[in-house]
Protein backbone atom coordinates (compact mmCIF):
# COMPACT_ATOMS: atom_id res chain seq x y z
CA UNK A 1 0.00 0.00 0.00
CA UNK A 2 1.38 3.38 -0.91
CA UNK A 3 1.62 6.25 1.48
CA UNK A 4 -0.90 8.08 -0.63
CA UNK A 5 -3.58 5.45 -0.42
CA UNK A 6 -2.98 4.91 3.29
CA UNK A 7 -3.45 8.64 3.83
CA UNK A 8 -6.61 8.52 1.71
CA UNK A 9 -8.04 5.68 3.74
CA UNK A 10 -7.27 7.45 6.98
CA UNK A 11 -8.94 10.63 5.72
CA UNK A 12 -11.99 8.69 4.60
CA UNK A 13 -12.22 6.91 7.90
CA UNK A 14 -11.93 10.17 9.82
CA UNK A 15 -14.60 11.72 7.63
CA UNK A 16 -16.94 8.81 8.26
CA UNK A 17 -16.34 8.91 11.97
CA UNK A 18 -16.79 12.66 12.10
CA UNK A 19 -19.91 12.80 9.92
CA UNK A 20 -22.93 13.62 12.07
CA UNK A 21 -25.79 11.13 11.62
CA UNK A 22 -28.17 13.91 10.48
CA UNK A 23 -26.08 14.54 7.40
CA UNK A 24 -26.20 10.90 6.47
CA UNK A 25 -29.94 10.73 7.06
CA UNK A 26 -30.49 13.78 4.89
CA UNK A 27 -28.62 12.17 2.04
CA UNK A 28 -30.53 8.89 2.55
CA UNK A 29 -27.37 6.96 3.12
CA UNK A 30 -27.82 4.26 5.71
CA UNK A 31 -24.87 4.54 8.01
CA UNK A 32 -23.49 1.41 9.52
CA UNK A 33 -22.11 2.00 12.96
CA UNK A 34 -18.34 1.92 12.78
CA UNK A 35 -17.42 -1.72 12.93
CA UNK A 36 -15.96 -2.50 16.32
CA UNK A 37 -13.75 -5.46 16.80
CA UNK A 38 -12.12 -7.08 19.77
CA UNK A 39 -9.59 -9.87 19.78
CA UNK A 40 -9.24 -12.60 22.37
CA UNK A 41 -6.24 -14.90 22.36
CA UNK A 42 -6.49 -18.56 23.26
CA UNK A 43 -3.06 -19.28 24.60
CA UNK A 44 -1.62 -21.72 27.10
CA UNK A 45 -5.07 -23.12 27.84
CA UNK A 46 -6.54 -19.72 28.75
CA UNK A 47 -8.71 -17.01 27.15
CA UNK A 48 -6.84 -13.67 27.25
CA UNK A 49 -8.31 -11.28 28.22
CA UNK A 50 -10.58 -13.58 30.18
CA UNK A 51 -13.30 -10.93 30.58
CA UNK A 52 -13.98 -8.24 27.99
CA UNK A 53 -16.54 -5.42 28.02
CA UNK A 54 -17.68 -4.23 24.59
CA UNK A 55 -20.46 -2.10 23.09
CA UNK A 56 -23.30 -3.79 21.18
CA UNK A 57 -22.37 -4.58 17.60
CA UNK A 58 -18.85 -5.64 18.46
CA UNK A 59 -17.40 -8.57 16.60
CA UNK A 60 -15.17 -10.63 18.85
CA UNK A 61 -12.53 -12.77 17.19
CA UNK A 62 -10.81 -15.59 19.02
CA UNK A 63 -7.51 -16.97 17.71
CA UNK A 64 -6.06 -20.24 18.95
CA UNK A 65 -2.31 -19.99 19.49
CA UNK A 66 -2.03 -23.44 21.13
CA UNK A 67 -1.00 -26.67 19.44
CA UNK A 68 -3.99 -28.24 21.15
CA UNK A 69 -7.44 -27.64 19.68
CA UNK A 70 -9.93 -25.56 21.65
CA UNK A 71 -13.51 -24.36 21.25
CA UNK A 72 -15.44 -21.24 22.16
CA UNK A 73 -18.78 -22.49 23.48
CA UNK A 74 -21.41 -20.32 25.19
CA UNK A 75 -22.50 -21.80 28.53
CA UNK A 76 -26.10 -21.54 27.27
CA UNK A 77 -25.01 -22.84 23.82
CA UNK A 78 -26.29 -19.65 22.12
CA UNK A 79 -23.05 -19.52 20.10
CA UNK A 80 -20.24 -21.96 19.59
CA UNK A 81 -17.25 -22.49 17.37
CA UNK A 82 -16.15 -25.69 15.76
CA UNK A 83 -12.96 -27.18 17.19
CA UNK A 84 -10.21 -24.69 16.39
CA UNK A 85 -6.82 -26.07 15.55
CA UNK A 86 -3.66 -23.99 15.92
CA UNK A 87 -4.04 -20.53 14.27
CA UNK A 88 -7.75 -21.08 13.54
CA UNK A 89 -10.08 -18.18 14.32
CA UNK A 90 -13.73 -17.84 15.24
CA UNK A 91 -15.77 -14.63 15.22
CA UNK A 92 -19.13 -13.78 16.70
CA UNK A 93 -20.95 -10.42 16.67
CA UNK A 94 -22.67 -9.47 19.91
CA UNK A 95 -25.71 -7.29 19.15
CA UNK A 96 -27.62 -7.36 22.44
CA UNK A 97 -26.46 -6.11 25.83
CA UNK A 98 -25.89 -8.81 28.38
CA UNK A 99 -23.28 -11.10 29.91
CA UNK A 100 -22.17 -14.03 27.81
CA UNK A 101 -20.23 -16.67 29.71
CA UNK A 102 -18.37 -19.18 27.59
CA UNK A 103 -15.89 -22.04 27.95
CA UNK A 104 -13.82 -24.51 25.96
CA UNK A 105 -15.94 -27.64 25.61
CA UNK A 106 -12.78 -29.75 25.32
CA UNK A 107 -11.05 -28.27 28.37
CA UNK A 108 -13.95 -26.99 30.46
CA UNK A 109 -11.71 -25.46 33.12
CA UNK A 110 -11.00 -22.78 30.48
CA UNK A 111 -13.68 -20.11 30.91
CA UNK A 112 -14.25 -16.55 29.71
CA UNK A 113 -16.90 -13.86 29.55
CA UNK A 114 -18.08 -11.18 27.14
CA UNK A 115 -19.97 -8.31 28.75
CA UNK A 116 -21.96 -6.31 26.19
CA UNK A 117 -22.88 -2.84 27.46
CA UNK A 118 -24.38 0.07 25.53
CA UNK B 1 12.95 -63.48 48.55
CA UNK B 2 12.37 -65.64 45.56
CA UNK B 3 10.77 -64.99 42.23
CA UNK B 4 7.48 -66.28 43.49
CA UNK B 5 7.05 -63.29 45.76
CA UNK B 6 5.23 -61.60 42.93
CA UNK B 7 2.47 -64.07 43.64
CA UNK B 8 2.38 -63.32 47.35
CA UNK B 9 -1.16 -62.19 48.17
CA UNK B 10 0.03 -60.43 51.33
CA UNK B 11 2.03 -57.72 49.61
CA UNK B 12 1.89 -54.54 51.63
CA UNK B 13 0.90 -51.18 50.19
CA UNK B 14 4.51 -50.08 49.78
CA UNK B 15 5.18 -53.22 47.85
CA UNK B 16 2.18 -52.60 45.71
CA UNK B 17 3.27 -49.03 45.01
CA UNK B 18 6.74 -50.10 44.03
CA UNK B 19 5.40 -52.80 41.83
CA UNK B 20 3.10 -50.35 40.16
CA UNK B 21 5.79 -47.77 39.67
CA UNK B 22 6.77 -49.44 36.43
CA UNK B 23 10.16 -49.51 34.85
CA UNK B 24 10.92 -48.21 31.44
CA UNK B 25 13.17 -50.01 29.06
CA UNK B 26 12.81 -53.75 29.05
CA UNK B 27 10.12 -56.13 30.11
CA UNK B 28 10.83 -56.70 33.76
CA UNK B 29 8.66 -56.75 36.81
CA UNK B 30 9.76 -55.01 39.96
CA UNK B 31 8.55 -56.36 43.23
CA UNK B 32 9.27 -55.38 46.77
CA UNK B 33 8.96 -57.47 49.85
CA UNK B 34 10.48 -56.63 53.21
CA UNK B 35 12.14 -53.58 51.67
CA UNK B 36 14.19 -55.62 49.22
CA UNK B 37 13.69 -54.88 45.56
CA UNK B 38 13.97 -57.68 43.07
CA UNK B 39 13.06 -58.00 39.46
CA UNK B 40 11.99 -60.92 37.36
CA UNK B 41 11.16 -61.50 33.76
CA UNK B 42 7.55 -61.31 32.76
CA UNK B 43 7.67 -64.83 31.38
CA UNK B 44 8.96 -66.13 34.72
CA UNK B 45 6.14 -64.36 36.51
CA UNK B 46 3.57 -65.87 34.22
CA UNK B 47 5.10 -69.32 34.37
CA UNK B 48 5.11 -69.28 38.17
CA UNK B 49 2.27 -71.25 39.65
CA UNK B 50 -0.14 -69.35 41.85
CA UNK B 51 0.04 -70.51 45.47
CA UNK B 52 -3.70 -70.78 45.64
CA UNK B 53 -6.19 -71.24 42.82
CA UNK B 54 -7.74 -68.37 40.90
CA UNK B 55 -7.81 -67.41 37.26
CA UNK B 56 -4.89 -68.31 35.03
CA UNK B 57 -2.29 -65.59 34.60
CA UNK B 58 -2.62 -63.52 31.46
CA UNK B 59 -1.44 -60.20 30.10
CA UNK B 60 -3.23 -57.40 28.35
CA UNK B 61 -1.84 -54.28 26.77
CA UNK B 62 -2.63 -50.58 27.10
CA UNK B 63 -1.94 -48.12 24.32
CA UNK B 64 -3.05 -44.51 24.60
CA UNK B 65 -3.17 -41.09 23.02
CA UNK B 66 -2.05 -42.02 19.53
CA UNK B 67 -3.32 -38.63 18.26
CA UNK B 68 -3.36 -39.73 14.64
CA UNK B 69 -3.30 -36.51 12.61
CA UNK B 70 -0.98 -34.61 14.98
CA UNK B 71 1.97 -33.18 13.07
CA UNK B 72 3.13 -30.18 15.08
CA UNK B 73 6.51 -29.33 16.55
CA UNK B 74 6.25 -31.64 19.59
CA UNK B 75 6.18 -34.59 17.16
CA UNK B 76 5.85 -33.92 13.42
CA UNK B 77 5.40 -37.67 12.86
CA UNK B 78 2.87 -38.94 15.40
CA UNK B 79 1.71 -41.42 12.76
CA UNK B 80 5.22 -42.85 12.58
CA UNK B 81 5.56 -43.21 16.36
CA UNK B 82 2.16 -44.93 16.51
CA UNK B 83 3.43 -47.39 13.91
CA UNK B 84 6.57 -47.96 16.00
CA UNK B 85 4.38 -48.69 19.03
CA UNK B 86 2.40 -51.20 16.98
CA UNK B 87 5.64 -52.86 15.88
CA UNK B 88 6.57 -53.21 19.56
CA UNK B 89 3.22 -54.85 20.25
CA UNK B 90 3.64 -57.30 17.39
CA UNK B 91 7.14 -58.15 18.67
CA UNK B 92 6.06 -58.94 22.24
CA UNK B 93 7.32 -62.36 23.33
CA UNK B 94 4.17 -62.91 25.36
CA UNK B 95 1.14 -62.04 23.31
CA UNK B 96 -1.46 -60.01 25.16
CA UNK B 97 -4.95 -61.52 25.37
CA UNK B 98 -6.49 -58.16 24.61
CA UNK B 99 -5.59 -54.51 24.04
CA UNK B 100 -7.15 -51.40 25.57
CA UNK B 101 -6.86 -48.03 23.82
CA UNK B 102 -7.55 -45.34 26.39
CA UNK B 103 -8.55 -42.58 24.02
CA UNK B 104 -7.37 -39.71 21.85
CA UNK B 105 -7.12 -42.19 19.02
CA UNK B 106 -7.25 -39.24 16.63
CA UNK B 107 -6.18 -35.63 17.02
CA UNK B 108 -9.20 -33.93 15.45
CA UNK B 109 -11.99 -36.56 15.18
CA UNK B 110 -11.80 -36.56 11.38
CA UNK B 111 -13.12 -39.56 9.50
CA UNK B 112 -9.84 -39.99 7.67
CA UNK B 113 -7.97 -39.94 11.00
CA UNK B 114 -10.26 -42.63 12.46
CA UNK B 115 -9.76 -44.67 9.28
CA UNK B 116 -5.99 -44.24 9.39
CA UNK B 117 -5.87 -45.18 13.08
CA UNK B 118 -7.95 -48.28 12.38
CA UNK B 119 -5.53 -49.34 9.70
CA UNK B 120 -2.44 -48.69 11.86
CA UNK B 121 -3.99 -50.56 14.80
CA UNK B 122 -4.98 -53.60 12.78
CA UNK B 123 -3.50 -57.12 12.84
CA UNK B 124 -2.33 -56.80 16.43
CA UNK B 125 -3.07 -60.44 17.18
CA UNK B 126 -5.57 -59.54 19.89
CA UNK B 127 -8.92 -57.79 20.07
CA UNK B 128 -8.72 -54.06 20.79
CA UNK B 129 -11.24 -52.12 22.87
CA UNK B 130 -11.55 -48.35 22.72
CA UNK B 131 -12.80 -45.52 24.89
CA UNK B 132 -12.89 -41.99 23.47
CA UNK B 133 -10.74 -39.04 24.48
CA UNK B 134 -11.88 -35.45 24.05
CA UNK B 135 -9.93 -35.32 20.77
CA UNK B 136 -12.21 -38.10 19.48
CA UNK B 137 -15.32 -36.15 20.47
CA UNK B 138 -14.70 -32.73 18.93
CA UNK B 139 -16.56 -33.15 15.64
CA UNK B 140 -19.68 -31.05 15.04
CA UNK B 141 -21.77 -34.07 15.99
CA UNK B 142 -19.95 -34.23 19.36
CA UNK B 143 -18.99 -37.87 19.19
CA UNK B 144 -21.01 -38.93 16.17
CA UNK B 145 -17.83 -39.69 14.22
CA UNK B 146 -16.33 -41.71 17.10
CA UNK B 147 -19.51 -43.72 17.60
CA UNK B 148 -19.75 -44.40 13.86
CA UNK B 149 -16.24 -45.88 13.97
CA UNK B 150 -16.09 -47.45 17.43
CA UNK B 151 -19.59 -47.40 18.87
CA UNK B 152 -20.57 -50.90 17.84
CA UNK B 153 -21.39 -53.02 20.88
CA UNK B 154 -21.23 -50.05 23.26
CA UNK B 155 -23.96 -48.19 25.13
CA UNK B 156 -24.77 -44.49 25.55
CA UNK B 157 -21.83 -42.36 24.48
CA UNK B 158 -19.55 -45.42 24.19
CA UNK B 159 -19.56 -47.24 27.55
CA UNK B 160 -18.97 -50.95 27.63
CA UNK B 161 -18.07 -53.88 29.84
CA UNK B 162 -16.89 -57.41 29.20
CA UNK B 163 -15.40 -60.34 31.07
CA UNK B 164 -12.13 -62.05 30.34
CA UNK B 165 -10.92 -65.06 32.33
CA UNK B 166 -12.74 -64.01 35.47
CA UNK B 167 -11.72 -60.35 35.22
CA UNK B 168 -14.42 -57.75 34.62
CA UNK B 169 -13.38 -54.89 32.32
CA UNK B 170 -15.34 -51.63 32.26
CA UNK B 171 -14.74 -48.93 29.62
CA UNK B 172 -16.05 -45.48 30.54
CA UNK B 173 -16.48 -42.26 28.57
CA UNK B 174 -15.72 -39.16 30.64
CA UNK B 175 -15.30 -36.70 27.75
CA UNK B 176 -18.92 -36.20 26.62
CA UNK B 177 -21.04 -33.13 27.44
CA UNK B 178 -18.47 -31.45 29.68
CA UNK B 179 -19.69 -28.63 31.93
CA UNK B 180 -18.29 -25.07 32.06
CA UNK B 181 -15.68 -24.64 34.79
CA UNK B 182 -15.53 -28.35 35.48
CA UNK B 183 -13.28 -31.27 34.69
CA UNK B 184 -14.10 -34.56 33.00
CA UNK B 185 -17.57 -35.93 33.63
CA UNK B 186 -19.28 -39.31 33.63
CA UNK B 187 -22.89 -38.16 33.99
CA UNK B 188 -25.88 -39.69 35.76
CA UNK B 189 -26.87 -42.03 32.92
CA UNK B 190 -23.46 -43.66 32.76
CA UNK B 191 -23.22 -43.91 36.57
CA UNK B 192 -26.66 -45.58 36.68
CA UNK B 193 -25.51 -48.03 34.04
CA UNK B 194 -22.28 -48.70 35.98
CA UNK B 195 -24.26 -49.46 39.16
CA UNK B 196 -26.37 -51.99 37.26
CA UNK B 197 -23.35 -53.44 35.49
CA UNK B 198 -21.44 -54.09 38.74
CA UNK B 199 -24.43 -55.22 40.81
CA UNK B 200 -24.37 -58.94 39.95
CA UNK B 201 -20.60 -59.34 40.48
CA UNK B 202 -19.11 -60.89 43.59
CA UNK B 203 -16.73 -58.70 45.61
CA UNK B 204 -13.86 -61.04 44.76
CA UNK B 205 -14.13 -60.31 41.02
CA UNK B 206 -11.05 -58.38 39.87
CA UNK B 207 -12.15 -55.18 38.11
CA UNK B 208 -10.26 -53.22 35.48
CA UNK B 209 -11.74 -49.80 34.66
CA UNK B 210 -10.39 -47.95 31.64
CA UNK B 211 -11.18 -44.39 30.63
CA UNK B 212 -9.42 -41.42 29.06
CA UNK B 213 -9.16 -38.61 31.61
CA UNK B 214 -7.91 -39.65 35.08
CA UNK B 215 -10.63 -40.81 37.47
CA UNK B 216 -8.68 -39.32 40.34
CA UNK B 217 -7.82 -35.65 40.62
CA UNK B 218 -4.27 -35.39 39.36
CA UNK B 219 -4.30 -31.59 38.94
CA UNK B 220 -7.51 -29.63 39.09
CA UNK B 221 -6.09 -26.38 37.67
CA UNK B 222 -5.42 -28.23 34.40
CA UNK B 223 -8.70 -30.12 34.48
CA UNK B 224 -6.88 -33.41 35.09
CA UNK B 225 -9.60 -35.19 36.99
CA UNK B 226 -13.25 -36.23 36.79
CA UNK B 227 -15.98 -34.22 38.55
CA UNK B 228 -18.17 -37.14 39.53
CA UNK B 229 -15.56 -39.89 39.87
CA UNK B 230 -16.32 -40.22 43.61
CA UNK B 231 -19.68 -41.73 42.68
CA UNK B 232 -18.03 -44.29 40.42
CA UNK B 233 -15.42 -45.13 43.06
CA UNK B 234 -18.17 -45.60 45.67
CA UNK B 235 -19.67 -48.27 43.42
CA UNK B 236 -16.24 -49.95 43.18
CA UNK B 237 -15.47 -49.77 46.91
CA UNK B 238 -16.75 -53.26 47.76
CA UNK B 239 -14.42 -55.02 45.31
CA UNK B 240 -11.14 -56.42 46.56
CA UNK B 241 -9.06 -55.55 43.49
CA UNK B 242 -9.75 -52.55 41.29
CA UNK B 243 -7.32 -51.22 38.70
CA UNK B 244 -8.12 -47.94 36.92
CA UNK B 245 -6.19 -47.20 33.73
CA UNK B 246 -6.28 -43.89 31.90
CA UNK B 247 -4.46 -41.77 29.34
CA UNK B 248 -4.87 -38.03 28.64
CA UNK B 249 -1.90 -36.71 30.60
CA UNK B 250 0.77 -38.44 28.46
CA UNK B 251 2.92 -39.57 31.37
CA UNK B 252 3.10 -42.33 33.93
CA UNK B 253 1.56 -41.53 37.27
CA UNK B 254 0.20 -43.95 39.83
CA UNK B 255 -1.77 -43.74 43.01
CA UNK B 256 -3.13 -46.28 45.46
CA UNK B 257 -6.28 -45.48 47.38
CA UNK B 258 -7.55 -48.35 49.49
CA UNK B 259 -8.39 -51.23 47.18
CA UNK B 260 -8.05 -49.09 44.04
CA UNK B 261 -4.87 -48.50 42.08
CA UNK B 262 -4.82 -45.73 39.46
CA UNK B 263 -2.35 -45.61 36.60
CA UNK B 264 -2.01 -43.09 33.80
CA UNK B 265 -0.10 -44.11 30.69
CA UNK B 266 2.33 -42.61 28.22
CA UNK B 267 1.18 -41.42 24.83
CA UNK B 268 2.64 -42.71 21.58
CA UNK B 269 2.49 -39.16 20.13
CA UNK B 270 4.02 -36.53 22.44
CA UNK B 271 4.77 -35.92 26.12
CA UNK B 272 3.10 -33.35 28.35
CA UNK B 273 4.59 -31.49 31.33
CA UNK B 274 4.35 -32.92 34.83
CA UNK B 275 1.39 -31.46 36.75
CA UNK B 276 2.13 -27.82 37.54
CA UNK B 277 5.62 -27.99 36.04
CA UNK B 278 4.69 -25.57 33.22
CA UNK B 279 2.29 -22.64 32.85
CA UNK B 280 -0.18 -24.92 31.03
CA UNK B 281 -0.67 -28.48 29.82
CA UNK B 282 -0.22 -29.28 26.13
CA UNK B 283 2.35 -30.80 23.80
CA UNK B 284 5.83 -30.62 25.35
CA UNK B 285 8.73 -30.04 22.99
CA UNK B 286 11.80 -32.05 23.89
CA UNK B 287 14.99 -32.68 21.89
CA UNK B 288 14.22 -35.10 19.04
CA UNK B 289 16.61 -37.75 20.38
CA UNK B 290 14.84 -37.66 23.73
CA UNK B 291 11.30 -38.01 22.37
CA UNK B 292 11.15 -41.83 21.96
CA UNK B 293 12.06 -42.31 25.62
CA UNK B 294 9.00 -40.28 26.60
CA UNK B 295 6.57 -42.27 24.46
CA UNK B 296 5.48 -45.81 25.09
CA UNK B 297 3.08 -48.65 25.66
CA UNK B 298 2.27 -50.71 28.73
CA UNK B 299 1.77 -54.39 29.38
CA UNK B 300 -0.37 -55.35 32.36
CA UNK B 301 0.18 -58.79 33.84
CA UNK B 302 -2.58 -60.49 35.74
CA UNK B 303 -0.48 -62.93 37.70
CA UNK B 304 -3.11 -63.71 40.27
CA UNK B 305 -6.77 -62.94 40.45
CA UNK B 306 -6.79 -60.84 43.56
CA UNK B 307 -3.26 -59.47 43.56
CA UNK B 308 -2.66 -56.04 42.06
CA UNK B 309 -1.89 -56.02 38.37
CA UNK B 310 1.81 -55.80 37.57
CA UNK B 311 2.74 -53.23 34.92
CA UNK B 312 5.60 -53.32 32.49
CA UNK B 313 6.28 -49.99 30.85
CA UNK B 314 8.02 -50.04 27.49
CA UNK B 315 9.25 -46.87 25.80
CA UNK B 316 9.76 -46.39 22.08
CA UNK B 317 13.46 -45.68 22.63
Amino acid sequence: MTLFSRACRRALLLALLAAPPVTLAASHVVAAAPARTQNVAIKMFAFTPQVITVPPGTTVTWTNADEDPHTVTANDKSFHSAAMDEDDTYSFTFTRPGEYAYFCSLHPHMTGKVIVKG
Amino acid sequence: MDDHDILNPRLDRRGMLMRCAGWAGTAALYTVSGGIVSSMGLDAALAARPRTGGPRPFTFLQISDTHIGFDKAANPDARGTAIRAVERIRALAIKPDLILHTGDITHLSKDEQFDDAKQILSDLGAPIFFVPGEHDFLDEGQGKAYLAHHGQGTLGSGWQSFDHDGVHFVGLNNVAALKPGGMAHLGDDQLAWLAKDLAPLSASTPIVVFGHIPLWTVYEAWGWGTDDSAQALALLARFGSVTVLNGHIHQILSKVEGNVTFHSARSTAYPQPAPGAAPSPGPLKVPAEQLPSMLGIRTAAFVRGNAPIALIEQTLA
